[in-house]
């Protein structure tokens, strides 16, 4: 057996039902009191740490979670792909084995597999072609419901429209606006989002 | 400026190789290799740290192999490298006038020879195609700092049709064309009815016309190797008579038949429609690469027909 640190990604079954899990979903869209609450949290670091300790044990029970901050789950069939030891936000890698393990940890299943199977369970196919930006290591440790009322994960991924053809770089909004993180110059520099541009 | 794009316009059946960097500071280990190759194949990959082994790296091999003579298709993984230096490599491949990239997310560290070492993954395979895509025909960097000139290589990737979800494997590859990969490089072919099945979604999906599709041959040289292939490697699907016709053969047959088997494969492929052509994998033994191309009667045609070719002569093949 592959021997690695505590910490290092490794998939996790997730504990509640795709079905549930879907059906959260309504629960905690984002709407005017999720927003006040997230910028009053925001304003107040102990609350915000209460907060995001309270997010980590549930999500922890419930997915596995790892604390990324840009959370995946609406997309992924509620199956964590940040426990795929490769990190991988897109899909599977190519070493799955024929009965659907993670080449790594032979003893669990791949993350993808599960994925994608309560993905079409819950008839949310389509969400997996989208195109799922870089990690923002930033953020890890920090709430991702707080990110995702304040909209600021609102660029994570593309459309499942695989023709839109939008450049990688399209600023997403944890870049633009957190008020954790001062601009950089890098960041300051306006975004190209026309697409190309000769 | 990438000969094998022109290849793949040109609608003839295209054939790569693989050429495995050594571990020792030896510039001619690549060049040997190269020089078998030219001329019967459009172009050769340069691996990166294959299996997760310390080699010389791609882009170094990648411009020995230009100084041979032979065009090569820099592989770039996201094991080792963050976001930073795949970008930097990036550049740098274009810079070195390196026509033909290959991105992919790489093997874990697990199976090489460092299994100590810490698995980077900043990137996956899709986000390293989509960044190479944005920063040739963007300008852009994933920061949005402007690259300029931008480098004008091929993006290439790989797909597994073997592993699941079965389902979801001809999608995945549709992810990658729309990031940007203009060929892929697909897993050993043993199976060729689970390919066709594969082969029609892809088709389905239009990949096709966007996308030269190179299915992945392997050279099985020894039942050892064979048996290594089947067990050690993930990822690799070898179906049951695959493994008793090369069992039944006597120990010094098996290298034979091993070649036999990657003849009729290619010959197959070459009638698959939507496959653009082949990618012989020989793990080391690239000598047998020409015979196998010679006998398929599939590829460039061979140090005399390129020549040929470049003196504008019409190739019979």
């Amino acid at each position: 057996m592959y021997r690695s640190g505590s910490d290092a990604p490794r998939p996790t079954v997730p504990r509640l039902s795709a079905r549930r899990a879907y059906g959260i979903q309504r629960w905690v869209a984002p709407n005017r009191f999720y927003r006040a609450v997230a910028r009053r949290l925001v304003r107040m670091p102990l609350a915000y740490r209460w907060f995001t300790a309270g997010e980590r044990i549930a999500k922890q029970r419930l997915f596995g979670c790892r604390m990324c901050a840009q959370c995946a789950l609406p997309v992924t069939g509620y199956a964590c792909p940040m426990g795929c030891p490769k990190q991988l936000r897109n899909g599977p890698c190519g070493g799955v084995s024929p009965a659907g393990a993670c080449e790594v940890y032979p003893e669990m299943r791949c993350v993808w597999v599960v994925a994608v199977e309560r993905a079409q369970q819950g008839g949310h196919e389509s969400d997996l072609l989208r195109l799922h930006r870089p990690v923002d290591h930033r953020e890890w440790g920090r709430s991702s419901w707080v990110n995702y009322w304040l909209g600021r994960d609102d660029n994570l991924w593309t459309s499942a429209d695989l023709r839109a053809g939008q450049p990688i770089h399209a600023e997403s909004p944890i870049h633009a606006e957190s008020p954790i993180h001062a601009e950089s110059p890098i960041h300051a520099e306006p975004p190209n989002r026309a697409g190309p541009v000769s | 400026m990438s000969r094998l794009a022109e290849a793949l316009r040109s609608g003839r059946f295209v054939v790569t190789a693989e050429i495995g960097p050594p571990r020792g500071a030896d510039p001619d280990a690549v060049t040997d290799k190269a020089q078998l190759l030219r001329g019967w194949v459009d172009a050769a990959n340069i691996t990166d740290n294959q299996g997760a082994h310390v080699r010389l790296s791609s882009l170094a091999g990648g411009v020995l192999t230009m100084r041979a003579g032979v065009e090569p298709v820099v592989q770039l993984t996201c094991r080792d490298r963050n976001r930073l230096a795949l970008q930097s490599e990036l550049v740098s491949a274009g810079a070195l006038g390196v026509p033909n990239v290959l991105l992919l997310t790489g093997d874990h560290p697990k199976f090489g020879d460092h299994p100590d070492a810490k698995p980077v993954f900043d990137l996956d395979g899709v986000q390293l195609v989509w960044t190479a895509r944005t920063m040739r025909d963007n300008g852009r960097l994933i920061s949005g700092r402007p690259v300029n000139p931008a480098p004008r290589w091929l993006i290439g990737s790989v797909e597994n049709p073997f592993a699941p979800p079965q389902s979801f494997r001809a999608q995945r590859l549709a992810k990658k064309v729309a990031a940007g990969a203009e060929f892929v490089q697909t897993q050993f072919v043993f199976d060729r009815e689970m390919f066709e099945r594969w082969m029609v979604d892809v088709r389905e999906l239009g990949i096709p016309d966007r996308c030269g599709i190179l299915a992945g041959v392997g050279v099985v040289r020894s039942l050892r190797s064979l048996e290594y292939m089947r067990t050690k490697v993930p990822g690799i699907h070898v179906p049951d008579a695959i493994v008793a016709r090369l069992r039944g053969v006597p120990g010094d047959r098996v290298a034979a038949e091993g070649a036999r088997l990657c003849v009729e494969t290619l010959q197959w492929l070459s009638t698959v429609d939507g496959v653009a052509g082949a990618h012989v994998m020989a793990f080391g033994a690239e000598q047998v690469v020409p015979e196998i191309l010679e006998a398929a009667r599939l590829g460039p045609g061979g140090p005399a027909h390129a020549a040929q070719r470049a003196e504008g002569v019409p190739n019979a093949g």
